[in-house]
């Protein structure tokens, strides 16, 4: 009967009640749809590092990573691809030579990080070949094709089919190089990744620098699904323990940390977004207990009790905050939903976008996890807003209550 | 059977500059299935005399005895289940719960003292018949005359079965005729559950359907009459 009480008693003063929970709604769909919109960035441009750049788990050399030492490699490469492929989950395995040299052009020269590689084991691994937008993956030039980023390209000012001249430190430390052609011009919609990366094949780059080609700096593997990335890691580890084995959250520890911060700045939004709107609910519970003075008095006369008095104001704050807050959780959840498979086109702003690394067209993703723990702290919210209006109610002395107009 | 005994009763305001005695040692005795009247003039201590019977208005001295318990000994809430179950109320205003129908209103109490729905329901039905608004079980309360909101009202002070009923001017806001019924209707639960009702007022009619009128000026009794 309580729960009853208070429920028509939001209704009482419709317009009252609609204004707050209106703005209670509004609050919370910005709340889940900003999340949404900042959680499916972070998203992609986690996918991004993943499918295009990193891959799942990387293999190499001890030492390598932190000296980039040309002669940190994995000598029994092949083998140990061999052992890699035959793991569950794992979809792709490519041995890679990664090398730091200085690229040239008929007009200006550039320091690159050069990636040699065997472009159909490649394929499995990354996505570089769906990011051609000009010439093709490694075909169309026989000898010495180079596959480089648009913003390389427009810095060097060359073209598909142009020549361009690597100059690397082999491993007895002598420098060569070597000419290549264009064969493929790529786009991540990262620029300081496409103007840093080029990549060649690994016979290629082999031949250029007397590597050998059983060798190798860094084995990538992909996998199916990032749920089996733990057992697949620990697999890998225990198949090559001389080795270093890292996954993506440890190659690239800033990514993790913008999930983790994402997922942080998110709760701090709707937080402050919950304050806001717990000044207007009290304002209105303060409202509703002034004007109930008398009939609060008659209820305390007639022999309901403080707990059930403050029970009874709680209860209509938290379902006050309960429907505007389910209100914009749905309408959130809808447009989040839409926003899916309908990205939002941040085109206008692409290019600041592709400074650092994100897509100008954002798909939305919503955490179900998010919407259950919006709706308990609307619920607190609810709660917290009721305590001062409830203490004031409880404070009134049943006489002088029933006395008062 | 004495259902109420005052003791020496005193209800002292300090104001900010003088000191009021509101009700100034009063001694009285109360019987079970009394139908008394507490007359006098405004500001005599009408209201807070009953007030301090109810268990309202705290006393600055003296005892109220209900069933041989001093109410003013008990903690706050003790007081407000004593109430709950000893005392029925019946306001100027009538006080109903606007969101509550008329017969959500007499079936809070009960739900309050914790009696299961059917029985909650039986006397519910069994009230509202006896007080004549049967038909009005699901109206709410803007929806009945004033007549009619008191007369729920006084099936609402019956329904948690109590000791006895105050009743605050209840037919200051009635016209003549709704005035006339509530009388009966409450003159008829007397006969009839041998409730105790004391009725706070300075309407003729009521004192007039009284069995026992006490007189009250300045927080004393100054005549104590039978009729």
């Amino acid at each position: 009967m309580i729960f009853s009480i208070s429920w028509r008693n939001i209704w009482r003063n419709k317009v009252r009640s609609l204004v707050v929970i209106s703005a209670i709604a509004l609050g919370i769909f910005a709340g889940v749809f900003s999340a949404a919109f900042f959680k499916g960035m972070a998203d992609q441009r986690i996918n991004k590092v993943i499918n295009t750049e990193l891959s799942y788990i990387q293999v190499h050399d001890q030492g390598f990573r932190q000296t980039s030492d040309f002669t940190l490699f994995i000598p029994d490469a092949n083998e140990l691809t061999d052992r890699i492929r035959q793991i569950p989950h794992v979809t792709g395995v490519s041995s890679r030579m990664v090398v730091q040299s200085m690229i040239a052009s008929a007009e200006t020269a550039s320091g690159v990080l050069i990636t040699g590689v065997d472009p159909v084991n490649e394929m499995k691994v990354t996505n570089l070949n769906t990011k051609i937008i000009d010439g093709a993956y490694f075909e169309n030039i026989s000898k010495n094709p180079v596959v480089i980023g648009r913003k390389l390209a427009e810095k060097l000012n060359v073209k598909v089919r142009s020549k361009i001249v690597i100059t690397i430190q082999d491993l007895q430390n002598n420098i060569t190089s070597g000419a290549f052609r264009v064969a493929g011009i790529y786009s991540t919609e990262n620029n300081m990744y496409d103007e840093s990366h080029i990549f060649v094949r690994f016979s290629d780059l082999s031949t250029l620098s007397g590597f050998p080609e059983n060798g190798s700096h860094e084995i990538a593997v992909n996998i199916d699904d990032s749920e089996n990335l733990p057992a697949v890691e620990q697999q890998i580890k225990e198949s090559a323990p001389e080795y270093e084995v890292m996954n993506w959250k440890e190659l690239s520890p800033e990514m993790n940390y913008l999930t983790e911060a994402m997922d942080l700045y998110m709760y701090i939004f709707i937080i402050i977004i919950l304050l806001a709107l717990l000044f207007g609910i009290i304002n209105t519970m303060l409202m509703v207990v002034m004007e109930r003075t008398k009939e609060l008095g008659m209820l305390m006369a007639i022999g309901m009790n403080k707990v059930r008095i403050f029970f009874m104001i709680v209860l209509e704050s938290v379902m006050l905050s309960l429907v505007g807050g389910v209100a914009g959780i749905i309408i959130g959840a809808i447009t989040s939903k839409i926003g899916e498979t309908h990205p939002i086109d941040l085109s206008l702003w692409a290019e600041g976008y592709r400074q650092l690394g994100y897509d100008a067209f954002v798909y939305t993703s919503l955490q179900p996890e998010l919407l259950v723990n919006i709706t308990l702290l609307v619920m607190f919210t609810g709660v917290i807003a009721a305590l001062y209006p409830a203490y004031k109610a409880l404070k009134n002395d049943p006489a002088d209550a029933l006395r008062t107009e | 059977m004495k259902v109420i005994e005052i003791k020496n009763l005193v209800k002292i305001y300090n104001g900010s500059e003088i000191e009021v005695k509101a009700v100034n040692g009063i001694d009285l005795n109360f019987e079970e299935g009394e139908f008394a009247a507490i007359v006098g003039p405004s500001g005599s201590g009408k209201t807070t005399f009953l007030n301090m019977l109810g268990g309202l208005d705290r006393p600055t001295s003296g005892e109220v005895n209900i069933g041989g318990i001093n109410i003013w000994g008990l903690s706050s809430r003790k007081l407000i289940d004593f109430r709950m179950n000893n005392i029925g109320f019946v306001f100027q205003a009538y006080n109903l719960i606007p969101v509550l129908t008329a017969g959500e209103n007499i079936e809070l109490i009960m739900h309050l003292q914790g009696r299961p729905k059917k029985e909650r329901e039986e006397r519910t039905k069994e009230l509202l018949d006896a007080v004549g608004l049967i038909d009005r079980l699901k109206s709410r309360p803007n929806k009945l005359s004033g007549g009619q909101q008191q007369r729920v009202a006084v099936a609402r002070a019956l329904a948690s079965k109590p000791k006895f009923i105050l009743a605050d001017e209840p037919t200051a806001n009635l016209d003549s005729k709704s005035t006339t019924g509530l009388l009966d209707i409450m003159a008829e639960m007397n006969r009839k559950y041998n409730t105790t009702f004391i009725f706070a007022t300075h309407d003729k009619r009521v004192m007039d359907k009284a069995k026992r009128i006490v007189t009250i000026d300045d927080g004393k009794v100054v005549e104590d009459k039978w009729q």
